[in-house]
């Protein structure tokens, strides 16, 4: 398929269409059109000052923080557009956005690129975004609240290096009066960007494959989307060239649909058999790659 | 099968939207993304 061959680009009219107003880079101000409202499907930070919509985690995060808050005040807002805004995306294409359309995906595939050593990640280490879903997007929100009720974007404040690189550096880079602000939360916030950004340049995605709870989120549809990859057993060799393809270190001839596939496709570019196939709210005969036995 | 929970997923997420929208979930999302949240960015 011609189409995968243009992946790149794809990615990069992606991150200047979710990111159209960069004059207002150089002014230090947010865009405040109504798009802000819409949770776009990508880890794009709403804060930064191109953004034309919002984080669907940091709204997640806003909004188990202001809970109890807003149930004191007896408002019913559970987060359900922001659920639904991520599960409408996850039950139609998965993790698709994160291979195809996520600004900070192609930052660290561009990082990549840059001649090192480079290192494999170890499986085990993909069950640490799992715990950072759970840990600082859900509960540390939900629990850790102040007197009036409200909670903190614990994983955007702590953690997340999109909100660092897109939103922090150039707003302090445009906005003089926000620098005598500075201390040591943006200190470590800085060091987390450093260290994940060495990081990238070993290994490829390591902030997809280890951290981001979107990814996390998208990744629990791919079985179930309407978008499915498929195997065809009877084309599959089993020859390992789609798993040496793969970025993030899976064996897609054995599991198509795995939560850690960011669904770039490569896997199907780099069969030589054609065994790979994709399919969109259609049915696909199942026929699974048979064991070769020595 | 399979799609047939798909098509249901999708269609619970639209249901989902639909009574966010009706509780004022997207203004709610839009005020706090229209502003510069300075501590969720590290600055403050």
């Amino acid at each position: 398929m011609k189409i995968l061959k243009k992946r790149k680009w794809f990615q990069s009219f992606s991150a200047l269409l979710f990111n159209p107003n960069i004059p207002l880079f150089f002014k230090g101000a947010v865009y405040k059109g109504q798009t802000k409202g819409i949770c776009v499907p990508i880890l794009n930070c709403y804060s930064c000052p191109a953004a034309l919509g919002a984080c669907p985690i940091g709204a997640l995060q806003n909004s188990l923080a202001n809970l109890r808050f807003n149930l004191s005040l007896g408002l019913n807002q559970f987060g359900l557009y922001i659920i639904g805004s991520l599960s409408v995306v996850g039950s139609l294409i998965g993790r698709l956005p994160c291979g195809w359309l996520c600004p900070f995906g192609l930052i660290q595939e561009l990082l990549y690129k840059i001649p090192s050593p480079k290192l494999k990640i170890p499986g085990y280490f993909r069950y640490f975004r799992y715990g950072v879903l759970v840990v600082f997007v859900i509960l540390m929100p939900l629990i850790l609240v102040d007197s009036a009720g409200l909670g903190q974007t614990w994983f955007c404040k702590l953690i997340c290096p999109a909100g660092t690189l897109e939103a922090g550096i150039p707003l302090l880079a445009a906005n003089p009066a926000l620098r005598s602000q500075v201390g040591l939360l943006f200190a470590w916030k800085f060091i987390v960007l450093a260290a994940f950004f060495i990081w990238m340049v070993l290994s490829l995605r390591p902030f997809c494959r280890t951290t981001c709870p979107l990814g996390t989120i998208l990744g629990f549809f791919n079985k179930v989307s309407l978008f499915q990859m498929h195997v065809d057993g009877d084309k599959c060799t089993q020859c390992g060239l789609c798993t040496q393809a793969c970025p993030v270190g899976l064996e897609p001839h054995e599991t198509p649909n795995s939560p850690d596939c960011i669904r770039c496709l490569k896997c199907i570019d780099t069969c030589t058999y054609g065994a790979l196939d994709i399919s969109f709210l259609k049915k696909y005969p199942v026929n699974r790659p048979k064991k070769i036995r020595i | 099968m399979k799609r047939k929970l798909s098509l249901l997923l999708f269609f619970l997420s639209v249901i989902l939207i639909i009574i966010g929208l009706n509780t004022g979930e997207f203004i709610a999302v839009l005020e706090k993304a229209v502003t510069v949240c300075l501590s969720c960015i590290g600055i403050g």
